[in-house]
């Protein structure tokens, strides 16, 4: 039986334009993100799914996946 | 940077998943922009740059144009041509410009207080003439950025700098108001919901006459924090996820579900003479003879 090929996400956070909001973390259906301070941060990598919430309820342009 | 062809691999199954590249549509050097954390209103900016990539349109056919409030800083950030206008009158300048340029694409990004208070003369009269434009309404039910006013959509009871006890005016319906005073197109969507709006935005931007899209959004710093909502997050679970429902679902759902929903979707299309087309013809039979 063939076994999918797992998928590998990069996440870019552009630590310049994030705010803080949250919405990204919030939003993430696998738990992949979670605040440190004031500022998004990567907790779960293998968890994402490349679904790009995050990016697209992200009003900052401060988040984006991109598949390896 | 290109990759050597043999990395290439020959049988590639699936297309990899890859993020909207915004950087040809913003401004270089202008970000991070002025919205608060947390403000609906960037969401609604992407939506609007996706919508505006698919329509293929070029950069140079597209002029925005707006008024005053946090909505209006909109045409600052985005590298088409751009006005930056007088509060209320982004459609009063629309239209001059829109005469004067046809083959301009006119886009106005405005708010709830700029689009049907202080420029509620200009919003009636433009969707009656239904001259080629698209107005966004980001509608926050709020000023933002005079810190909290209520404005014309501000709900019953809700708190405000100028309702300090709860509203007792009753709200418009931007959508409703927009097709009683003639426009064409009419459609509401909002942040939460980015695929719809991403997509009613570029059906609005495509129809030939007055488009308008009544865009719910939230602002966490005043209407969310005079209210009582924790976040952001739950100001678009409740406010925009929960307090709207899509016009596909009416039909399955009774009175009482629907009731104090506003609906999502196109509202209303039609076909009328278009204002510059119109003017055109009659330019050419007067110039005859
Ligand atoms: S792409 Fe989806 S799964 Fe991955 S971090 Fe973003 S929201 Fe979470
Ligand atoms: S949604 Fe954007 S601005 Fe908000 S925390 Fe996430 S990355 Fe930062
Ligand atoms: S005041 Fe409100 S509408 Fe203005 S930028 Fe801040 S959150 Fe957004």
């Amino acid at each position: 039986m063939a076994v999918a090929e797992k998928r590998i996400f990069r996440i870019e956070i552009d630590e310049r334009l994030c705010k803080g909001c949250s919405l990204c973390v919030d939003f993430c259906p696998t738990n992949v993100l979670t605040m440190d301070g004031n500022m998004v941060a990567v907790k779960e990598l293998d968890a994402c799914n490349g679904c790009q919430l995050c990016d697209n309820r992200c009003p900052d342009f401060a988040i984006q996946v991109f598949e390896e | 940077m290109s990759r050597p062809a043999e990395e290439i691999k020959p049988l590639a199954k699936k297309k990899k998943k890859a993020p909207f590249n915004y950087s040809p549509y913003v401004r270089g050097g202008k970000l991070p922009h002025i919205w608060c954390p947390g403000c609906g209103h960037g969401i609604v900016l992407k939506c609007l740059l996706r919508a505006i990539h698919t329509t293929g349109l070029l950069r140079d056919d597209i002029a925005m144009v707006s008024g005053i409030g946090c909505s209006s800083r909109t045409p600052g950030y985005v590298d088409f041509n751009t006005l930056h206008t007088l509060h209320g009158r982004a459609l009063a300048y629309a239209t001059g410009l829109k005469l004067a340029k046809p083959r301009l694409n006119v886009i106005v990004t405005t708010g709830d207080g700029d689009a049907l208070a202080i420029g509620g003369n200009h919003f009636i009269h433009a969707c009656r003439r239904n001259m080629d434009m698209t107005i966004l309404v980001y509608n926050n039910a709020v000023y933002g950025m005079t810190s909290g006013q209520a404005s014309p959509t501000t709900p019953p009871g809700k708190i405000s700098t100028t309702s300090r006890n709860g509203s007792i005016e009753p709200p418009f319906d931007t959508c409703s108001l927009a097709r009683a005073a003639g426009a064409t197109f009419v459609a509401r969507g909002t942040a939460y919901h980015f695929q719809e709006l991403e997509k009613v935005i570029y059906e609005a931007i495509m129809h030939k006459g007055t488009s308008v899209v009544d865009i719910i959004d939230a602002c966490p710093t005043y209407y969310g924090r005079f209210n009582k909502y924790k976040s952001p997050t739950e100001m678009m679970e409740k406010i925009e996820k929960e307090g709207t429902v899509s016009v596909k679902q009416v039909d399955k759902l009774s009175p009482e579900e629907l009731e104090g929903k506003l609906l999502r979707g196109i509202l209303h299309k039609s076909d009328r003479p278009e204002y510059c087309a119109e003017y055109q013809k009659l330019m050419t039979k007067v110039q005859a003879k």
